[in-house]
């Protein structure tokens, strides 16, 4: 077992981060300068954490990393963390996001306190990926929303301010259930077996509970997770928020907060209430599915690159609904995968759009055309970006739905099948967008835009070869999700579904 | 025959109502004070023996706790009043609101040049009534407190005599107040002729021991008692003063009556309906059901339409009564201990916000529109931090006191399997986070940046920054508050 100080790291590094790129807000660049440096530490922590992390500690399942501190024994309140296969993952994610977002997403507006939010909002999903106790990771997926909800309103595009009440709303409506459900879940567990509250994962995953209860209790959960990942009917404030927020917030929202949603409902919801699964799994299966197919179809719609990509996201979030729900290991793998995949393609969907909106004041597909004569390195990097989206053999997309979608046929023929027009329909909506936005004759403003500028091809560089060396050589990924997957899967379906 | 007409006396145990003696006593010398000297008592003489005396009470609530950790909770004067845990961690949150409220009203008064002791004098005789009712064993000292409280609070809404809907406000206020004292004395009444006590051990003594055969008179005095309560903490529906009177009243006096009041009149309510009428549980739990839930929600909807600062903090105000309710509706050890925790956290945090307000109201307390905020934290950020964060723990976010304070409401009522009317109340509160977070958005708005700066005094400024640390400081460690909460709650008579 390593020290759990390694993670305590990852939630400490940002906050003081913040605090000093704040006092050093007196001087032009120098707090940009500080958030850069303390997300490139971040990110030099979560590499270490790669390599040190052990799948196979003795009574831990694979859980490393692990401590416990309880802060407030009355209100149950502890300071757990730990970090499993999955949580891995989310956490490098995390680290990637952060950094990438700062920078290609600069925001010279208002910079201290601008870079002080994206901190916090670091360190907050830090903190909901690695905890270990379900109050502990509702304080942190609930805290998200706060710099969240600033940095929309304070950055963001004309609509802001309705956006960000928008989406503030709605998830906080949304994990009103979730809070309720895991009060029920803590004291269901102190009344059968007695001593004080506690909300600790591994302690509530062995608390009985009847059929009826196991299904309110993981309803609550799967609405709180899905108005976050968003999952179809519950993803109606996504397009505008998407659209509003500015280029950084959107990056944090769709690649990493998104994943707040797929990772709980995983984790918790599935982790914790298999009962309640095999019951609803049909319904949720079939919402998965409408996702995929629904986010296509208003993807074609979409009359703008922000909106466009809210959508495909929808779809893309529904492949992962479906993997997370299956039951099968395969598709679950899949599933954490391309959380990781997913947030690695929007990243470098929304830099380029950002790029975009920069040179062209614009991010209408109306005022796009012809980009690829004046721009070849930007289309360029959107074709791959595009290319392992829909799923093309050899780059990142490609291992992920293919694991999604087999490990669904072999339990859940037809949701497969049909999950797997999903793909084609991807093709289509990307293609074509490509084509409206890239090809063609570019006249007037579209004739003259510089092409990317050589920061903001080493900002781009990483993303082509995470998305190129993922497609080629998921193992090291896959050896490390693998065995936590496993380890749920087996919780969650005792006999004869692990295929 | 005169010789053996002896009148016995009560035994007193003088360090349970000391708090009590304190603040009336300062309130009587003030009074003193003011007819003896030739002049004008200074509004600073005025306001620092108002902060000793708080402090004072501070200081004897510790001893009280002392006290109580070496022999138990008491009561003394023929049982009617009591010493336990409960009732000293609610006198120590009376002083501390008190404390803060004074330095608010100070300089406000200097600013709207009402200079005076009169205002001290008042407030330190409403708390004394909050105190006595934190304090009280006995239907008719309940009353005693509610009156103390209420009738110097009635004088202080009228208290700004440039402003005309100050005292209109008043009028209401002591009209519906009034009111709601008949109704509670009579249910008080109806209780006695049930029960034959007005002492609440006695009466609860009385109803384990011995099952009523005619109950009606009990229920109908018991609702009774609850609709008094109802008014006074402004439960809906017996709310509808609350936001014409919030309005109406100076800034600094709202923000003192949102707080101690609360304070005082929950505690009583927690005494009466737990320790007399805990055996009636299954008769009221059903009405504070309907109570919580339409309290909580017409509070956070009607809050919605509003454009007045002093108004949303009205219906706000509202809508967290429904959540501490909703701790004396789980009627176990953990709602009572919830139920004063969130009012250890509460109150200063409601103080501190119309501390803001009150500056922000400026000269003439009138600038209370919502779009007087536009651009506050722009202009200054200190100041409008302040107000976010005060706001944010209103609307329950983490990391504040608010939270943990509904955490805490909801932990108690599903551990006695109120899952629903928790979640009712949760998304209550969600309705409510668009009120705050309307105003919380409007104080970064980038226009109105040539507005004047508001004036910070320095002691509003003190309390203001009290505020806001102790509600981020608990809300990061609430460790010590629950911990504090519990252990009084362990300490309740009986």
């Amino acid at each position: 077992m390593h020290s759990s100080l390694w993670l305590s790291a990852l939630l400490v590094v940002p906050l003081l981060g913040s605090i000093v790129a704040l006092l050093a807000r007196g001087k032009t660049g120098l707090s940009y300068a500080v958030a850069v440096v303390s997300a490139s530490i971040e990110m030099a922590l979560g590499v270490v954490i790669f390599f040190l992390y052990n799948s196979h500690v003795k009574g831990a399942q694979t859980f490393d990393f692990a401590t416990r501190h309880v802060l407030s024994a009355p209100f149950g309140l502890a300071y757990d963390v730990a970090l499993d296969g999955i949580s891995l993952f989310m956490v490098e994610l995390t680290a990637i996001v952060v950094l990438l977002a700062l920078l290609g997403g600069r925001d010279k507006r208002r910079e201290p306190s601008f870079v002080a939010w994206l901190l916090i909002l670091t360190s907050l999903t830090m903190g909901s990926f690695v905890a270990h106790d379900l109050l502990e990771f509702f304080v942190f997926f609930e805290l998200t929303l706060v710099p969240c909800y600033f940095i929309i309103t304070g950055w963001g595009g004309k609509e802001a301010n309705k956006a960000a009440l928008k989406f503030f709303i709605y998830t906080f409506s949304a994990s009103a259930f979730l809070l309720i459900g895991i009060l029920y879940l803590g004291f269901a567990h102190q009344h059968q077996v007695g001593g004080s509250l506690t909300f600790a994962y591994g302690v509530l995953a062995s608390t009985a509970m009847t059929h009826a209860t196991a299904i309110w209790l993981f309803t609550g959960f799967a609405i709180a997770f899905g108005v976050k990942a968003p999952i179809w009917p519950l993803h109606t404030w996504s397009p505008l928020t998407y659209a509003e927020a500015p280029t950084a917030g959107s990056i944090e929202l769709s690649a990493l907060l998104a994943k707040l949603g797929s990772y709980g409902l995983l984790r918790f919801a599935v982790g914790l209430f298999p009962l309640a699964l095999a019951d609803v799994r049909p319904v949720m299966l079939t919402l998965a599915v409408i996702g995929i197919l629904w986010g296509s179809i208003l993807a074609c719609t979409a009359k703008d690159l922000k909106r466009f990509v809210a959508y495909s996201s929808l779809a893309q979030m529904g492949f992962i609904t479906l993997g997370v729900v299956s039951g099968s290991k395969i598709a679950t793998v899949g599933a954490v995968l391309l959380m990781f995949n997913h947030g690695i393609l929007t990243i470098g969907f929304f830099l380029i759009i950002g790029f975009l909106e920069q040179r062209r004041a614009s991010y209408q597909i109306a005022d796009l055309q012809g980009l690829q004569g004046p721009a070849p390195v930007l289309a360029g990097v959107f074709t791959i970006v595009m290319l392992g989206s829909i799923g093309l053999p050899g780059l990142s997309g490609f291992v992920s739905e293919y694991l999604i979608l087999i490990g669904t046929f072999a339990v859940h023929a037809w949701w497969g099948v049909v999950g797997a027009t999903g793909v084609l329909a991807a093709a289509v909506y990307l293609l074509w967008a490509y084509q409206r936005v890239f090809q063609g004759r570019a006249v007037g403003a579209n004739a003259t835009i510089p092409d990317a500028t050589t920061k903001e091809r080493w900002v781009l560089v990483p993303i082509v070869v995470l998305i190129v060396a993922l497609g080629v050589f998921p193992r090291p990924v896959l050896d490390r999700i693998s065995p936590s997957v496993q380890q749920l899967i087996e919780h969650v379906a005792p006999a004869g579904l692990n295929k | 025959m005169l010789a053996t007409a002896s009148i016995t006396l009560p035994s007193i145990h003088y360090l349970a109502i000391l708090p009590v003696m304190i603040l009336v006593g300062t309130s009587l010398v003030l009074i003193f004070l003011t007819s003896l000297t030739r002049n004008k008592v200074s509004q600073f003489v005025a306001t620092s023996i108002t902060c000793a005396a708080s402090l004072a009470v501070l200081v004897v609530t510790y001893f009280q706790w002392r006290n109580l950790d070496s022999s138990g909770a008491s009561t003394t004067i023929a049982h009617a009043i009591v010493l336990d845990g409960f009732s000293v961690v609610a006198t120590a949150t009376v002083a501390i609101s008190m404390l803060m409220a004074t330095l608010v009203a100070h300089d406000w008064a200097i600013r709207e040049r009402v200079v005076g002791a009169e205002y001290q004098i008042l407030a330190l005789a409403a708390s004394a009534g909050a105190v006595l009712m934190t304090q009280a064993n006995d239907l008719v000292v309940v009353f005693l407190g509610l009156e103390i409280l209420s009738l110097g609070l009635y004088v202080l809404v009228a208290f700004d005599r440039h402003r005309a809907n100050s005292g209109e406000a008043a009028l209401k206020y002591f009209l519906l107040g009034g009111f709601a004292s008949a109704i509670f004395i009579y249910g008080a009444a109806l209780v006695y002729g049930a029960t034959g006590s007005t002492n609440l051990t006695t009466i609860s003594y009385f109803l384990g021991s011995n099952v009523l055969l005619h109950p009606g008179l009990l229920y109908a005095g018991g609702a009774l008692l609850i609709v008094g309560f109802g008014f006074k903490v402004a439960a809906v529906p017996f709310h509808l003063w609350s936001p014409d009177v919030y309005e109406g009243a100076p800034t600094p006096v709202t923000g003192f009556m949102a707080s101690i009041v609360k304070v005082g009149a929950f505690a009583a309510f927690v005494r009466v309906v737990i320790s007399a009428l805990g055996t009636q549980s299954e008769t009221w739990r059903p009405i504070l059901w309907v109570l919580v839930v339409l309290t909580a929600v017409v509070g956070a909807s009607l809050g919605l339409v509003q454009r007045d600062a002093k108004r949303i903090l009205a219906y706000s105000s509202i809508n967290h009564a429904g959540f501490i309710l909703l701790g004396i509706w789980a009627g176990s050890v953990r709602g009572v201990s919830s139920t004063l925790f969130y009012l250890i956290t509460y109150a200063p945090t409601v103080v501190a916000t119309f501390a803001i307000v009150t500056l922000v109201g400026g000269n003439g307390d009138e600038k209370h529109s919502i779009d007087a905020y536009r651009g506050l934290a722009r202009r200054q950020p200190w100041l409008g931090a302040s107000l976010a964060v005060l706001l944010l723990s209103q609307l329950g976010a983490p990391l504040t006191t608010g939270f943990y304070a509904k955490y805490s409401v909801l932990a108690a009522a599903i551990d006695v399997g109120g899952t629903p009317i928790a979640l009712i109340a949760l998304l209550s509160a969600a309705i409510a986070a668009v009120f705050y977070l309307r105003w919380s958005t409007s104080l970064y708005a980038e226009d109105h940046l040539d507005v004047a700066r508001v004036v910070v005094p320095r002691a509003t400024g003190v309390v203001i920054g009290v505020g806001v640390a102790m509600t981020l400081l608990f809300g990061i460690w609430p460790g010590p508050l629950a911990t504090l909460s519990q252990h009084a709650t362990l300490l309740f008579n009986p």
